[in-house]
């Protein structure tokens, strides 16, 4: 009995670890899909998000809910000009240029978020801090994780329902899907793009904040943006709810390897996986493969 | 006579340094059907790309009900009233077939207008109907031609350029597509600019006709004249009169110029 709780608070806690790689790694697909853009900035882009929540939260001592919700839109705000002001500028270079500037901008990041904000940890309190919920006589869970698989799953109902019932939505979907007919459509792709860069952005902050009872905010912090990259090729590259799973997935391994395995295993498990998906099942568990009828 | 609805007059565009368009003047009177011939690279798709700004013309000059289109962005040349069905169909393959004639009212916001034209293609394309709610990557190809002319009618448009509907159709199918497409004319009054290699069914269904040979404009006439030209015959529409004779002229006027 006791060691199946244990299973189930260490399965618990991984996937609320998972969800925040599952988000992150929603970004790096989402991006993907429409531009064929991959953004290695998108851990930096948390970690920015999550600064901008405590300059909101801790510094100003905005409401919980107010200043998160202004750290979001403040952080989409970043990414749609990202996208309009500099990204926009690579489009039809080599993927080699995209990954260097990503990965050039991640470091311009890290420095400037450390000139601003400091090289130390932050936080601030959350309603979700050093609340604990029982379930039964013997589950105990913190209300942090919780609130991460709660969060996640909201906001994924969300999203869903905005690329499947939203005009706007739709028209992400067609763009990523056929750039050259969504410009016959009329739809202006440009202004599209930006704002799944945008929604990207919005996506990470909200993985900041919710992360911010586990786990305090530093210029580091963009680095779960590694385990998200495996998350999202777990997932296919491509595939949303494959980036999600797949992020679930990295975060319950990982836990199970800290807790099974000797200590060092914890950090290389997201890497491991990432090389036997690429062994074994190259196009990832949700991979589509287009076909085009001529 | 009135000036027409589409008037299109010495354009040149270029893909990189190669130039596809010599300077090519085409009009497209208001409720007609021009249509476009020419052999595989004479740049008939380009012309079409040039008019919906997916191109820009170097030069020359494009009215479109009086106003210069030339240049525009397409989204505003798709406002104007100018849609495309572009040369491959190009539908959104993951989305329903809903959804992709949703899509191509994109630049509508009379939510009434666009059921009643959706109800409208669910009319001239009743098989499109009963795949509304399936994704249009699994259409067949014929479905998907449908789908992708039905996709530029939900624009409401004034004049439809229409790239290739025959392009990977049986014949029994393209006949049908184009009793179809001649049925929009008239019943809807939209002005169709039509490029398609297959000649024959071309000058059956338009008015006028323009023969376009390496970029430019060798020959245009009503589309009656055109199919009772002895070169149109032979060269388009595979009629040979003269016997082996014929084989060694085709080689010397193969280029009118």
């Amino acid at each position: 009995m006791e060691s199946v709780v244990g299973l189930l608070q260490l399965i618990i806690n991984g996937a609320a670890t998972g969800c925040i790689y599952g988000l992150i790694a929603l970004g790096f697909v989402l991006i993907y899909k429409a531009t064929e853009m991959v953004n290695f900035a998108q851990g930096e882009i948390m970690m920015l998000g999550g600064f901008a929540a405590y300059t909101f939260v801790g510094i100003f001592g905005m409401n919980y809910w107010v200043g998160s919700g202004l750290a979001v839109l403040a952080t989409a705000a970043f990414g749609y000009l990202l996208d309009a002001v500099v990204l926009r500028r690579v489009i039809g270079q080599p993927q080699f240029a995209v990954v260097m500037l990503t990965l050039g901008l991640a470091f311009i990041f890290r420095a400037g978020a450390g000139i601003a904000w400091g090289y130390d940890s932050v936080a601030f309190v959350t309603p979700f801090t050093n609340s604990i919920v029982r379930f039964g006589d013997t589950l105990v869970l913190g209300a942090d994780n919780l609130s991460i698989i709660f969060g996640t799953l909201v906001l994924c109902g969300v999203l869903y329902l905005f690329f499947s019932r939203t005009r706007l939505g739709i028209a992400m979907q067609a763009s990523s899907q056929n750039q050259l007919a969504a410009y016959y459509m009329g739809i202006p792709v440009r202004r599209v793009f930006s704002l799944i860069w945008a929604i990207s952005a919005g996506v990470a902050a909200v993985a900041a904040i919710l992360l911010v009872p586990v786990q305090m905010v530093d210029v580091n912090s963009g680095i779960v943006g590694f385990k998200a990259f495996a998350a999202a090729v777990l997932g296919g590259f491509g595939s949303i709810p494959g980036a999600l799973v797949g992020g679930v997935v990295v975060g319950v391994v990982e836990q199970l390897a800290g807790f099974y395995l000797p200590t060092g295993f914890q950090e290389v498990t997201s890497n491991i996986v990432l090389l036997a998906v690429l062994i074994l099942r190259p196009q990832g568990l949700f991979g589509q493969v287009i076909r085009k009828r001529v | 006579m009135s000036a027409p609805l589409l008037q299109v007059s010495g354009i040149e565009t270029y893909y990189g340094p190669i130039q596809a368009i010599r300077g090519v003047s085409i009009d497209v009177p208001e409720g007609k059907i021009v249509t476009v011939l020419g052999a595989n690279g004479a740049g008939k798709t380009t012309i079409l790309r040039t008019i919906s700004g997916v191109l820009d013309a170097d030069r020359g000059e494009i009215i479109f009900q009086g106003q210069s289109i030339a240049g525009q962005t397409p989204d505003r040349v798709m406002r104007a009233g100018i849609c495309h069905s572009p040369e491959g169909r190009e539908i959104f393959p993951f989305l329903s077939v809903a959804e992709n004639l949703v899509m191509g009212s994109y630049t509508r916001r009379d939510k009434d207008g666009i059921a009643q034209d959706l109800e409208m293609c669910f009319g001239y394309f009743p098989r499109l109907k009963e795949r509304a709610q399936q994704r249009a990557g699994q259409l067949s190809g014929g479905e998907q031609q449908m789908l992708a002319i039905s996709r530029a009618l939900m624009g409401r448009p004034k004049l439809l350029l229409l790239d290739e509907p025959s392009l990977g159709l049986s014949p029994l199918l393209t006949t049908q597509i184009f009793e179809i497409v001649k049925r929009i004319n008239r019943e809807r009054g939209v002005a169709i600019l039509l490029v398609e290699q297959n000649a024959h069914i071309a000058l059956q269904t338009a008015d006028y006709g323009y023969v376009l040979e390496v970029g430019r404009i060798v020959m245009q006439d009503e589309c009656a004249a055109l199919l009772a030209r002895d070169d149109i015959r032979e060269f388009y529409l595979g009629h040979k009169d003269a016997g082996a004779r014929g084989q060694r002229r085709w080689k010397k006027k193969k280029l009118w110029r």
